[in-house]
């Protein structure tokens, strides 16, 4: 018999789209983490008489407002998006997966105050809030991070609430109740294994919203702070210059673009390779 | 896997939709070139925002302010130089010295309101009264609390006695005055009134589209005569780079401009691009409360070692002028003589070695008594300029061993938990000034408990001088105060004074003056930009026919 | 199924007093006031203080949320930053938001559910491929950047106005060119609002009619010998319908958030903008009434969509 995870790749590998997307998601964090040696500037090195210059051979994507290269920027700009993507989407997993998993598994009235609470959460147009509380508490990584992690953990906590409500009832989960093994160790050592399928593909596709988020959020002004390069805020300062230095505005909508998609492809894949329905005839 | 395709009827249903859609997209993209915009003998003025009260009382930004410029009318205003001032809904007016100055004001006669009511010396008593009640949500109190009393002595006449010499006091009347009949028994705070304004104004307001546009219409029985253009539309364009393409597609036909689009401007046969230092200017403050900046031999290190020449070359392309004290660059009360201090790196180094700052390993950063040269600077988001600025600061510093760290916030956080309650190190920050050389509130020392010398700035030479300043009337001993004034502060360097931006501005030129000559004949002349804006002689701005523009 | 209409009434009223008192929570402990926004050294602190007190912002904060839940309902409640009737500004505005929004779904449903249907029809051949990645595409485009470049493109290529709702100065055109042009306006910034949607539920349109073609009753279906036409049409499309009604529900609040940015980016006067303003401005009766009425809209929905969840599949029944 194969592996679990062997069969796993099998399906995946026939979803071309997918494994593409996976290919570029491996070379965006290799970029990611050797920034520091691929990068042929720094990306804080103002040079005010190189400014706003177009693309060339000194310059791959060309210079911004202060003369600082934008492909320099651009390399250090993958950190920050990887890293909002990864941190958010983790703590709301962790979130999610919490909430989830004691209203999935207590049920009756705890599951009610718990699915009244995801649905207060799910009623606030998630955007506008993080839009507000990022305005209000001041712009930092970090609090962006928490602010989207705190605001997009409701999808999965209804993914694993209705994994743990059907698990609950298997055999082997009576099994062990019967011989008396405590609570939470049933939730994480049993249960959770087996519903954590439908979280992997949640947490990717989350990944690229969350990504999408910041660089809204740049956009308004609330994202990563200058000078520290983030696509976000590199397509923001260069929307007042965007009809002398259009390299300014195509790059990194560019770079945020294929990023999003590569885990939203990846994500997609996922699903499909994971789901026995869809698995086909074929 | 099925093989034969949707019937036809299916194959509709589903479509109908998206066909449709794509029809209707084509037939607008279609239809929308076809548009002529006729507008004749208008002024049509874009804005990056809305107003908020269109009542000069209530009023702070600057979108308000220019409507109720058009709406309402002062006392006096000041002259096209900006150094004396001309009577607005005065014909004359005295000013008595003395330890209780008096000033007396002689109305214009045969003024009316824009409903037809006259205007009287009521209305003026009124506007005070409001002002100075304390229900009335208005910042514009302080620069009345040195009233001692103000009275209706007849019909056109009012006096206002104060309770000490204040030379400011007297550009203080160019308070827009709002009519008591229309305001008397309202709440004035949320009156629709300031949302449908009476005044005594050139023009006559119509209409006000949230977010939209503003529009006024010229008001025939004006006191200096009908205005030459028809009406005025004020439009909202919150995006800087649409904002430019309307202008170019003469959607706007008058606009303040940014530095980086200047140069694209003058080269737009159809636009004349105007500019003149502007009534401000951008600076870094150190905060005293900081031991890093209690030495002047530091502050004024600090600013050889930032290249301002530079930062106005490269941020504002070239558009400003290196400030060199607490006055904006060609105003009378600016000392011409005050020079600004050189871009000197080496002389930086110097006065920082000689305040006990050296770099004692090596490795380009000061130390002092074990501690390194470190703090941070923080301004507000949404501000192009001082982002750059800051950016370039930052750098600049970093050359000479100090390590600044540069933070953005937004601004009512900026200004509530930092500048408010002084916990900063240093910030950069913009003055936009009135044309009155008074600046008590940001320099005196009694101004740093709760005022505005958010740095804790204090020399009591410095206070005397300010002290003076807004008692003495005669303007040449105002002026050798002020110069005064200049020369200490430079030498102190409390800030660095960073540069006094250009304003500028872009207009279609199928504007013209139009004025009767001394034959009476009537001539065109060219627009000019004054002291006091271009818009100084907005009533004689006029089409003239043969350049009215027919098409988009 | 009138209990289960009560209850969830009572329900979706908790919940909105819930959001309400949060969101008054958020926004009166974050920093900044919504006074002296101008850094005007004439302005002395005395009057900032007596200001403070005119807008009741030296009452503790659970009086203020009553004196603004009060003023709510006698009509009493006024701007902090025009002095106008929030409800006034809010009713000038919400309309453009619901028309954007309206729009942009109306958008959305035509064309997706058309694309997965064929998409799900077709699966594998070259249609469905290019669907796919479309689909894709159009969930990973940051909305503002494609706003930007089409704006730019549709200037610069044909110099029309696209700012706002109208076109300015039309005042005096006949009705056809008038509604002509407010098309116009309407037509970039729902689109590129629709676009994620559009993406998102043709993808689910593809993947519920995959599903339910391989159901049982499907191929029963077939095996009586129903015509092709029928089996598709009535069974597949109507089962597949239940997923969708549910992303409807969800639908509502994103397009609603992702107004804000279109909204901004065409100048477009929605209540999107508004509330960005407001919260800029720390505006607080307009950002709290504002967000009580999106809640209060967005739960409709969901209500909305539960009942007809409920009409739609016999199944589930409640009480």
């Amino acid at each position: 018999m194969e592996s679990q995870l062997k069969v796993l790749w099998r399906y995946f590998k026939r979803n071309r789209l997918a494994v593409g997307g996976l290919v570029v998601i491996v070379i965006m964090f290799v970029i990611a983490g050797s920034a520091s040696f691929i990068a042929p500037y720094d990306p804080g090195k103002t040079e005010v008489s190189m400014k706003l210059k177009p693309p060339s051979l000194q310059h791959y994507l060309g210079t911004d407002q202060l003369g600082r290269d934008v492909f320099s920027r651009m390399l250090f700009g993958s950190r920050v998006s990887l890293s909002v993507g990864f941190v958010a989407v983790a703590i709301s997993i962790c979130i999610g997966i919490l909430v989830g998993a004691i209203a999935g598994y207590y049920g009756r009235w705890i599951d009610s105050v718990l699915m009244r609470f995801v649905d207060i959460m799910l009623c606030f147009p998630s955007f506008f809030l993080i839009l507000t509380v990022v305005a209000l508490l001041g712009p930092s990584l970090f609090k962006v991070m928490v602010v989207i992690g705190i605001t997009s953990w409701m999808g999965t906590a209804r993914f694993v609430r209705a994994e743990f409500l059907s698990l609950r009832e298997r055999d082997f989960t009576q099994a062990a109740k019967a011989l008396g093994v405590k609570d939470s160790r049933i939730i994480f050592r049993h249960i959770l294994p087996n519903a954590l399928a439908p979280v992997f593909v949640t947490a990717t596709l989350d990944v690229a919203t969350a990504i999408l988020v910041e660089a809204g959020l740049s956009f308004l002004g609330f994202g990563v702070q200058p000078p520290a390069p983030s696509w976000g805020n590199i397509l923001t300062e260069g929307r007042t210059y965007i009809f002398d230095a259009w390299w300014l505005t195509v790059f990194p909508g560019l770079a945020i673009l294929i990023t999003v998609l590569s885990f939203n492809l990846l994500g997609e894949g996922l699903r499909d390779a994971l789901d026995p329905r869809l698995r086909g005839r074929r | 896997m099925p093989e034969r395709n949707f019937s036809l009827r299916t194959r509709t249903l589903l479509l109908i939709f998206p066909v449709t859609f794509l029809i209707l997209l084509l037939a607008t993209l279609i239809f929308e070139g076809y548009q002529p915009h006729p507008r004749v003998n208008e002024l049509i003025i874009s804005s990056i925002g809305d107003a908020s009260f269109l009542n000069p009382i209530l009023a702070q930004d600057s979108a308000s302010s220019d409507i109720n410029s058009f709406v309402f009318n002062g006392l006096i205003k000041y002259n096209r130089n900006l150094d004396g001032f001309v009577g607005d809904l005065v014909e004359s007016w005295k000013v008595e010295d003395g330890s209780e100055p008096v000033i007396t004001f002689h109305l214009r006669k045969g003024v009316h309101w824009h409903d037809g009511k006259r205007f009287t010396a009521d209305d003026v008593k009124f506007t005070y009264d409001k002002i100075m009640d304390p229900k009335t949500n208005t910042v514009r109190r302080s620069d009345f609390e040195l009233v001692k009393k103000a009275e209706v002595l007849d019909s056109y006449t009012f006096r206002v006695t104060y309770k000490q010499p204040f030379s400011p006091g007297l550009a203080t009347w160019g308070m827009g005055i709002i009519p008591k009949h229309l305001l008397e028994n309202v709440d004035i705070n949320t009156a629709p009134f300031n949302r449908r304004p009476i005044g005594t104004g050139p023009f006559r307001f119509v209409d006000w589209v949230s977010d939209e546009k503003i529009v006024v219409e010229a008001n025939p029985r004006y006191h200096e005569g009908r205005p030459g253009l028809n009406g005025i539309v004020y439009r909202i364009i919150p995006e800087a780079a649409l904002n430019e393409m309307e202008i170019l597609t003469r959607g706007a036909d008058y606009s303040g401009i940014f530095p980086y689009e200047y140069r694209r401007m003058t080269q737009v046969p159809f636009l004349k691009v105007y500019s003149q230092p502007s009534l401000g200017y951008t600076y870094i403050g150190y905060n005293f409360k900081n031991p890093l900046f209690e030495d002047r031999r530091v502050r004024q290190a600090l600013t050889y070692a930032i290249n301002r020449k530079e930062i106005v070359q490269y941020v504002l392309y070239g558009l400003g002028e290196v400030a060199t004290g607490p006055f904006p660059n060609q105003m009378w009360y600016w000392n011409p003589n005050v020079k600004p201090i050189p871009y000197d790196p080496q002389k930086a180094r110097q006065l920082l070695a000689e305040a006990g700052w050296k770099d004692k390993n090596s490795d380009g950063v000061l130390v002092k008594d074990g501690k390194p040269f470190k703090f941070t600077l923080i301004t507000n988001s949404g501000n192009d300029t001082r982002r750059d600025v800051g950016v370039l600061v930052q750098r600049q510093l970093r050359d000479i061993g100090i390590d600044v760290s540069l933070e953005l916030y937004e601004w009512s956080v900026f200004l509530n938990d930092f500048i408010n309650l002084r916990h900063f190190d240093a910030c950069i920050l913009g003055w936009s000034l009135s044309v009155d050389p008074d600046a008590y509130e940001i320099w005196h020392s009694s101004q740093i408990e709760k005022g505005f010398n958010f740095i804790s700035y204090r020399n009591s030479a410095v206070d005397r001088l300010w002290e003076e300043g807004r008692r003495e009337y005669d303007m040449e001993k105002r002026k050798q105060i002020y110069w005064k004034i200049h020369e200490l502060i430079a030498e102190d360097q409390p800030y660095t004074f960073l540069f006094v931006p250009l304003a500028i501005s872009a207009l279609q030129n199928k504007f013209a003056l139009r004025e009767k000559d001394v034959t009476g004949e009537e001539g065109f002349h060219e627009i000019k930009m004054e002291k006091a804006g271009l818009l100084y002689d907005l009533i004689k701005w006029y089409v003239p026919p043969n350049k009215a523009v027919v098409e988009r | 199924m009138r209990s289960f209409i009560i209850r969830r009434l009572f329900y979706t009223l908790i919940t909105l007093i819930g959001i309400s008192i949060i969101s008054w929570v958020i926004i009166t402990q974050a920093p900044g006031s919504p006074i002296a926004l101008t850094l005007d050294p004439k302005v002395s602190p005395k009057i900032i203080e007596q200001m403070m007190k005119n807008y009741d912002l030296d009452k503790p904060i659970y009086q203020q949320y009553f004196l603004w839940l009060k003023r709510l309902f006698t009509g009493k409640l006024y701007s902090f930053k025009d002095g106008r009737p929030v409800m006034q500004k809010i009713g000038e505005r919400i309309w453009n938001t619901l028309l954007l929004n309206l729009v942009a779904m109306l958008i959305i449903f035509s064309l997706a559910l058309p694309l997965g249907v064929f998409s799900a029809r077709k699966q594998y051949t070259l249609l469905d491929h290019l669907g796919t990645f479309g689909a894709y595409l159009g969930i990973s485009i940051p909305s503002f950047w494609l706003a930007y470049v089409l704006i730019l493109g549709v200037v610069k290529l044909f110099g029309y106005p696209v700012l706002g709702m109208r076109s300015f100065a039309t005042e005096g055109f006949d009705t056809m060119q008038i509604v002509m042009d407010r098309l116009w306006h309407l037509m970039l910034p729902s689109i590129i609002l629709a676009i994620g949607g559009i993406a998102a539920l043709s993808r689910y349109t593809r993947s519920s009619m995959l599903e339910v073609i391989r159901q049982d009753y499907v191929r029963t279906a077939k095996a009586k010998g129903l015509p092709e036409e029928a089996v598709y049409y009535k069974h597949a499309l109507r089962n597949a319908l239940l997923p969708i009604v549910t992303l409807l529900g969800f639908l509502v609040p994103g397009l609603i958030g992702g107004a804000i940015i279109m909204e901004t980016v065409f100048a477009w006067p929605g209540i999107g903008r508004l509330a960005y303003q407001a919260v800029l401005a720390r505006d607080y009766p307009v950002v709290m009434t504002i967000n009580t009425i999106t809640a209060t809209l967005v739960l409709i929905g969901n209500f909305i969509a539960d009942i007809l969840y409920g009409i739609v599949d016999p199944r589930i029944r409640y009480g």
